[in-house]
């Protein structure tokens, strides 16, 4: 019997399955021309400020004055920035992370941990503005109390809030690869008689390490790039320091000062907000390739 | 290393020992899952502590006048009006721009593209741009579609940018939903003779819509909680005025108008209350918050009762 | 080692032999199939009988399953895959694996039930009129008429017909499999292809599906691969024996399992290996 169905119905499917294998492609396009757009306009924007100011006088110059009529451009200034704020956040996210993720995939009942899991993530989706409030008009004057001498803005202020925003990245996905370590791995070292927390330091936690470096380089990838929480409680004044005591700004913090105020396009200013986002964009990533090749070796290790 | 001992042998005190150690071993390991239980509990602590505090600062000041108010130089009569009018217009043009796109593209990656170079590339740009800072997204969107595309500081390249910035959480969560639906039911389609695109349409799409729905939740709720992005292409001005309404008196009846017009938003305004001196102006951020982490603590508490319900009743 | 692209029909081959019955409604005619560079069929040629049930069996890995999803280019899915010769159907004689053919229209023609019942996670009903939607049937009234028909052949109408609309993963795996069946028959295909039906499925369930299957053969032809030799016994007339990606022997399952001619067979069939 001839069951093929009238061909003009059959060439409407053929033209309508190339037609939307067009726009799939063009969606999968989508997401390389964001990168290449964000690519794009940084090094164009960004093209006259490295023109005019020679690559040494970023590391040169210790101060971050691109404004100022005798401009000083030591991106370090701003560095430091981050790094302090980041270093903060990792003393907090870090420890605190790690010790919920082995806590979590080794320790917790798994009802328990079905729930806890997604609320802690919750702490990521608070929008960041509300940390930056928090850090500022309540964290930093609870900090007062021990630190007398600690400003309106400092670094402290922001790193610890950031921390606590980034504990998730760490506590979620270093909890994914702890629990994908095999069982029969654990099993070894309870046979010999070792105690839970010792299996997981000493067996859990190398067998996941990958995925636990993973976690802690897109947690910093987070911390680098985070902008409102800094913005508002680190202060926004450049400053060569690394005392989380006092007030720098961030590269990202940098950014949005200049960004507040009026900004004509093609402007000195303009252009130095290019060139930080350009800075920034290579640190996170270097950071965000870490974090996926690491991600990829630990996929396939297990 | 501490296991290599030698066990053949076996002094007098071996045996009081080793109970001394099994011992130690469980105070250590119930020690530890307090400790656990503690910080587990603490960490959870802060988020309530947050909306506590937002609470006690702001609830007072939420009320009808609240809403229906324009931004003021009084403190007490100020409002959200234009903030939450322009975050949701916002939202219109991010979701417009990042479903689509996103979707198409989890569907290609996972269902179309072969395994070869080009694919590895786009899995690694979309890994990182995951990790891009949302204010370089910023910064593409002042250089791009603020001077280059002439949009202007207007929704469009607000919503736009923050398009970009939720693009690959709709792309993941495209790809890890259509993941989970067994290559059996995909051969089922195609031999009872379906195209590649019926058995996206007829069957795919449809059994993941659930992981996609809790992708795009999640998307929205980030982008709505966004600031840094919306401050670069200069959204922070003071908006004393609604955009024009998308829906007109005449044919065509509906206006894009208000694509281009100026806006500001929720996060926006509350950073500019944040930063001003003076209480007043800080319980109105404090009330902008509390609305603000409602909003993003009920999607995301949407998104994961959807993420169960969806894992619950489709067994495959 | 490998024959000429398309050999004459006519010449048949030798492992064909002559206690074929008469209507021909398959001939495999020298049918090799790469994977990339390795080649998992050799020289396939047999002509499958029409109206009867002809079973493929052989040891694991041995290219029974890939054999039968040739008959349905159910590789074309997936990228590396080659084939050579010809796989002719009766009685238009068109050659389903020639590249200018159409996947598509060849699967309309090859109904396939799988390892494992999977049905569409959606009703009864839905599962059964999707392949008849594809071809192009909306009538309400055609699809009613044909679902009950396809229900009634699956032998799953009276457990069924009340429940028409609620979802197929209800079902036992037993009525899923049988669900599977009908969604296959449904759309009258010449051929229906069966990959181990019953490996999920308990005896009893079984037992349903090769009552089915032999009640099938009235009306359609029957491919089944099977690891179960006596299921092989039980429901087929016709029986290949596969090793090693060649077609060993093929001829009616009942001279095959008592008198094989190939030493290979018969180790195979008195379980010496496999």
């Amino acid at each position: 019997m001839e069951v093929s169905p009238p061909p003009s119905s059959r060439r409407l499917d053929k033209t309508v399955e190339s037609f939307m294998v067009w726009v799939l492609r063009a969606g999968g396009w989508a997401s390389v021309l964001v990168t290449f757009g964000i690519v794009l306009t940084l090094v164009t924007e960004s093209w006259p400020f490295f023109r005019e100011v020679p690559l040494i006088r970023l590391f040169q110059d210790t101060m971050w004055t691109p404004l100022f009529a005798q401009p000083q451009y030591g991106i370090g200034a701003l560095l430091a920035g981050t790094l302090v704020t980041t270093g903060v956040a990792l003393l907090v996210a870090i420890p605190l992370g790690t010790i919920l993720a082995i806590y979590l995939s080794e320790f917790a009942e798994p009802k328990f941990r079905d729930w806890v899991k997604p609320m802690l993530e919750l702490l990521s989706a608070v929008p960041t503005v509300v940390y930056g409030y928090f850090a500022l008009l309540t964290l930093t004057p609870i900090l007062q109390k021990i630190f007398p001498d600690l400003p309106q803005f400092s670094m402290l202020s922001a790193g610890l809030i950031m921390g606590v925003m980034i504990v998730p990245y760490v506590t979620s996905l270093g909890e994914d690869a702890m629990r994908s370590v095999p069982m029969l791995l654990r099993e070894g070292a309870f046979a010999l008689g070792d105690g839970k927390l010792g299996v997981a330091v000493r067996v859990v936690f190398p067998g996941a390490f990958s995925g636990l470096a993973a976690a802690y380089v897109l947690a910093i990838s987070r911390a680098v790039g985070e902008t409102m929480i800094v913005a508002i409680a680190a202060g926004l004044q450049p400053k060569m320091t690394f005392n989380p005591l006092e007030s720098a700004a961030t590269v990202t913090a940098f950014i949005v000062q200049v960004s507040l105020g009026d900004l004509p396009h093609g402007s000195i200013g303009y252009q130095s907000i290019f060139a930080a986002g350009a800075v920034l964009f290579l640190m996170t990533l270097g950071f965000n390739l870490a974090g996926h090749v690491l991600r990829k070796r630990f996929h396939r290790a297990t | 290393m501490s296991y290599e001992r030698d066990f053949t042998v076996r002094p007098e005190p071996y045996q009081k020992q080793q109970e001394g150690r099994a011992h130690r071993r469980g105070t250590i390991d119930r020690n530890f899952r307090r400790l656990g239980f503690l910080l587990t509990l603490a960490t959870l602590g802060i988020l309530g502590i947050l909306l506590l505090n937002l609470a006690m600062n702001g609830l007072a000041r939420i009320d009808w006048q609240f809403m229906s108010s324009f931004p003021s130089r009084r403190a007490g009569e100020a409002g959200i009006l234009s903030a939450w009018v322009g975050t949701l217009l916002l939202m219109l043009v991010t979701a417009s721009a990042a479903i689509p796109f996103g979707v198409a593209a989890g569907i290609y990656l996972e269902e179309y593209a072969s395994k070869n170079r080009w694919t590895d590339f786009v899995e690694i740009n979309i890994a990182n741009l995951a990790g891009v800072p949302s204010i370089l997204y910023g910064l593409m969107a002042l250089g791009l579609f603020v001077y280059q595309f002439r949009f202007g500081q207007s929704l469009l390249a607000g919503g736009l940018a923050l398009g970009c910035l939720v693009l690959p959480i709709v792309i993941v969560a495209t790809r890890e939903s259509l993941r989970t639906i067994p290559s059996s039911i995909r051969e089922a389609a195609f031999a009872l003779g379906a195209t590649k695109w019926q058995a996206v349409w007829h069957h795919l799409l449809p059994y993941s819509t659930g992981g996609i729905a809790t992708g795009v939740i999640l998307a929205m709720s980030r982008a709505i909680g966004e600031s840094a992005p919306l401050i670069t292409i200069g959204a922070l001005t003071f908006i004393a005025f609604l955009p024009p309404a998308p829906l007109i008196s005449h044919a065509p009846f509906v206006s894009g108008e208000w694509l281009f017009s100026p806006f500001t938003a929720l996060p926006i305004q509350m950073f500019n209350w944040v930063s001003r001196p003076g209480e007043e102006f800080q319980s109105n951020a404090a009330a902008a918050g509390l609305i603000l982490m409602v909003i993003t603590l009920s999607m995301n508490a949407a998104a994961i009762l959807l993420r169960r319900r969806a894992q619950r009743n489709i067994t495959w | 080692m490998s024959l000429p692209p398309v050999p004459q029909p006519s010449a048949g081959s030798e492992t064909t032999t002559s206690d074929a019955p008469a209507a021909i409604k398959v001939q495999i005619q020298g049918l090799n199939f790469f994977y990339g560079n390795h080649q998992v069929l050799r020289s396939i040629s047999m002509d499958v009988p029409a109206l009867q049930v002809t079973a493929l069996i052989g040891p694991s890995g041995c290219g029974k399953t890939t054999l039968l999803r040739c008959m349905n280019r159910m590789h074309d899915l997936y990228p590396g895959n080659r084939y050579e010769g010809a796989i002719r159907v009766q009685p238009d004689g068109t050659d389903i694996i020639a590249p200018e053919v159409d996947p598509i229209q060849v699967r309309m023609r090859f109904g396939m039930v799988f390892q494992k019942p999977n049905p569409f996670p959606k009703s009864i009903y839905e599962n059964v009129a999707y392949g008849l939607r594809l071809q192009g049937v909306n009538q309400r009234r055609e699809l009613d008429e044909k679902v009950e028909k396809a229900l009634r052949e699956a032998a799953l109408w009276d457990e069924a017909k009340n429940r028409l609309h609620q979802m197929a993963h209800n079902l036992s795996g037993g009525q899923q499999q049988r669900l599977c069946i009908a969604r296959a028959i449904a759309t009258d295909p010449d051929v229906v292809l069966f990959d181990e039906p019953t490996s999920a499925l308990d005896p009893i369930a079984t037992s349903k599906i090769e009552e089915l299957i032999v009640e099938l053969k009235k009306r359609v032809t029957v491919m089944i691969v099977t690891h179960n030799l006596q299921q092989a016994g039980r429901i087929s007339d016709m029986t290949a024996f596969m090793y090693l990606g060649e077609l060993i022997e093929f001829g009616e399952t009942n001279r095959m399992f008592t008198n094989p001619a190939k030493p290979q067979t018969e180790d195979y069939i008195s379980g010496r290996f496999g």
